[in-house]
């Protein structure tokens, strides 16, 4: 991979709280290249959303606390310049799409304000234009999400739509302005099968055709399988998998990747296996070593003491864990 | 296993709102045999719920009847023996909200059993052992509160409850999808077992069909209000009929070559539901239906057997 569009490393990220400071992410390394399409898995709680959102700078801090890492986009170190020069990075290349509609969306503003802001303030898309082209911006954003009947939505409220429509109202809203990073967090998970059939195809279809890159987080093993071509698998704020998706699909070798596979239900039929035991650890006192060692099946003594680093298995398939350690 | 414990017959539920009548309910016939599972499966709004509901009495259904032993239950709970209460329980979705934060486990599980006057001693410590010790939690979690324990623990503690009274019949509404996968597989485990031991009926409600596939003797699919297909699980994934069930099939996301090759040809869904306060006239299904033909707008479909214990209503 050439260099990449971004590059998270060795993030570290807490959270002080009464009672002690809650160790959430713990050295994360993360590339996107130009172009990919990349997915982040893991179970509720392991941090995924916390990772995404501190590239963003979008964590409350206090109590959230970055004690350690770098977070490269196009060179740049978002982490270190201020605030308002992210913001100006974000208006140019990065959106992110978040998981509730309804909260992402204000209630008490009209659909077409709140999408001719975003365009407003863009800074691509909307320096100096009159209030008519941004109005026809934000219509052909909301044809491109396939709506129907874009101009009477924008004088709708977000309550006056549906689940499946609010989600593509803040698709919308995340691909109005020119976007070269799309972090879709959890974009379907309050929609049904068939309304989330046809969100992942729309968005499929407009990344495709931009060519840019996406970051899809959600804990559904199945949408990773047919929307990415590479995937991330994270436990307890540690990348524990890394590989390309079919050969992920084909070869999990990480115990909790393995785990996690198997708790998925089959269409064949073939029963239920029996998930993963244990729960995600507590982030005030996280297990020392390899964080999933109390959970693991095939714990050894060295998990208990050291944190496994990244081992290359070939075909850019990593994995830390020391069953692996050739 | 021949006895048919619940029988719904044209069941209805209408809600009367400002906007309109709201048919969350709109006739359905369905009967679960002892000792199986029935699924059923639909979108939100296609009002799986409301059955539950009105089963469990929460709801005095608007017409038609729900027939339970052989015996008319189609009535508001307060209105029931409370014998019959005790047969029949339900393990809500959201455990953290369907648990009070100030009861500690030990009062959650002792209130059914006061209130069927069940409580063999004063103090129900023992009931209360011998109820976490089905669902496999430590016995020191009695007096825990609720905020202290994990989600999946939570809804153990709420399967816990629903069997406290030993019922016979166990409606579950959408048990785990509050749930993370790895948690899932455990509690739908337990489940099952907990099926075969004490000899429990399921009406299982969920959308997650995959998750049917594998616990479900038969499955019912709902759309608005309508049962659009019935049909034994593996016959169901084998030979799905109705074109609504095929939609939702290829729509699912699977994680193996295997599970791909099950799937039906890939119907493209589109649209959305429609509202339920109006229908649109003849087969709900047709303004998102890809074989639709001129008729179905016109006319509303009969169920059609289209082989054993596989009925499906559509006109083709």
């Amino acid at each position: 991979m050439s260099e990449p569009l971004l590059a998270i490393e060795n993030l570290h990220v807490g959270f002080d709280i009464y009672g002690g400071h809650l160790k959430v992410l713990d050295g994360v390394n993360f590339a996107v290249g130009k172009g990919e399409k990349v997915g982040l898995v893991g179970e509720t709680g392991c941090g995924k959303t916390t990772t995404m959102k501190s590239v963003m700078r979008i964590l409350p801090m206090p109590p959230a606390k970055v004690r350690n890492g770098e977070v490269f986009y196009k060179g740049k170190d978002l982490l270190r310049v201020n605030l308002r020069k992210v913001r100006g990075v974000k208006g140019e290349g990065i959106s992110m799409i978040f998981q509730d509609p309804t909260a992402a969306l204000n209630p008490v503003f009209t659909i077409g304000r709140q999408l001719m802001d975003v365009v407003k303030y863009s800074k691509v898309a909307g320096k100096g234009q009159s209030g008519d082209k941004i109005r026809e911006r934000a219509i052909s954003a909301l044809k491109d999400v396939a709506m129907p009947d874009p101009e009477r939505i924008l004088s709708n409220y977000p309550i006056q739509l549906s689940g499946g429509m609010r989600q593509r109202i803040c698709i919308a809203m995340a691909l109005v302005t020119g976007w070269e990073l799309l972090i879709a967090d959890e974009p379907t998970t309050s929609l049904d099968v068939t309304i989330q059939d046809q969100v992942l195809r729309l968005l499929g279809g407009l990344v495709e055709e931009k060519g840019n890159s996406t970051i899809l987080i959600t804990h559904s093993l199945g949408i990773v399988r047919e929307w990415t071509d590479r995937v991330y698998v994270m436990y307890a704020g540690n990348m524990v998998e890394a590989a390309p998706t079919k050969q992920l699909f084909s070869h999990p070798l990480h115990p909790y990747t393995q785990g996690l596979m198997k708790a998925v239900p089959k269409l064949t039929g073939e029963g239920m296996a029996e998930g993963v035991t244990g729960r995600i650890p507590n982030y005030l006192t996280p297990p020392p070593g390899c964080r999933f060692h109390p959970r693991c099946p095939h714990v050894m003594p060295i998990c208990e003491q050291e944190r496994p680093p990244f081992y290359d298995v070939g075909d850019a398939h990593q994995v830390a864990c020391y069953l692996y350690k050739e | 296993m021949t006895e048919e414990i619940v029988i719904a017959k044209d069941l209805k539920k209408h809600f009367l709102t400002s906007r309109g009548t709201v048919k969350a309910v709109d006739g359905i016939n369905f009967s679960v045999p002892e000792g199986e599972m029935l699924g059923l499966v639909g979108e939100s709004g296609s009002g799986k719920s409301t059955v539950a509901y009105t089963i469990m009495g929460m709801y005095r259904p608007t017409a038609g009847q729900i027939l339970f032993r052989g015996q008319d239950i189609s009535r508001e709970a307060r209105k029931r023996p409370k014998a019959l209460k005790k047969e029949i329980q339900i393990v809500f979705q959201d455990p953290g909200t369907s648990l009070n934060p100030r009861r500690s486990v030990k009062q959650i599980l002792e209130l059914p059993l006061k209130v069927h006057g069940l409580l063999k001693n004063k103090s129900g410590t023992q009931q209360v052992e011998r109820l976490l010790e089905m669902v496999e939690l430590p016995l020191d979690y009695m007096y825990k509160y609720t905020e202290a324990i994990g989600g999946g623990e939570k809804q153990m503690v709420a399967i816990a409850r629903a069997l406290a009274t030993d019922p016979s019949f166990v409606v579950l509404d959408e048990p785990t999808s509050a749930l993370d996968v790895s948690v899932q597989a455990k509690i739908i485990n337990k489940l099952m077992q907990l099926q075969k031991d004490l000899n429990l009926t399921y009406l299982f409600i969920t959308h997650d069909l995959s998750l049917m596939r594998n616990v479900a003797t038969r499955v019912a699919i709902m759309y608005l209000g309508k049962i659009c297909e019935v049909a034994s699980a593996s016959e169901f994934f084998r030979n799905p009929v109705h074109p609504y069930t095929q939609m939702l099939l290829s729509s699912i996301p699977v994680v193996s070559e295997e599970e791909e090759r099950l799937k039906p040809k890939k119907v493209l869904s589109r649209g959305e539901i429609p509202s339920p306060v109006n229908v649109p006239p003849g087969c709900s299904f047709h303004l998102r239906c890809p074989v639709k033909k001129e008729f179905c707008s016109r006319d509303d479909p009969e169920m059609v057997k289209v082989g054993e214990g596989h009925v499906v209503r559509c006109h083709l």
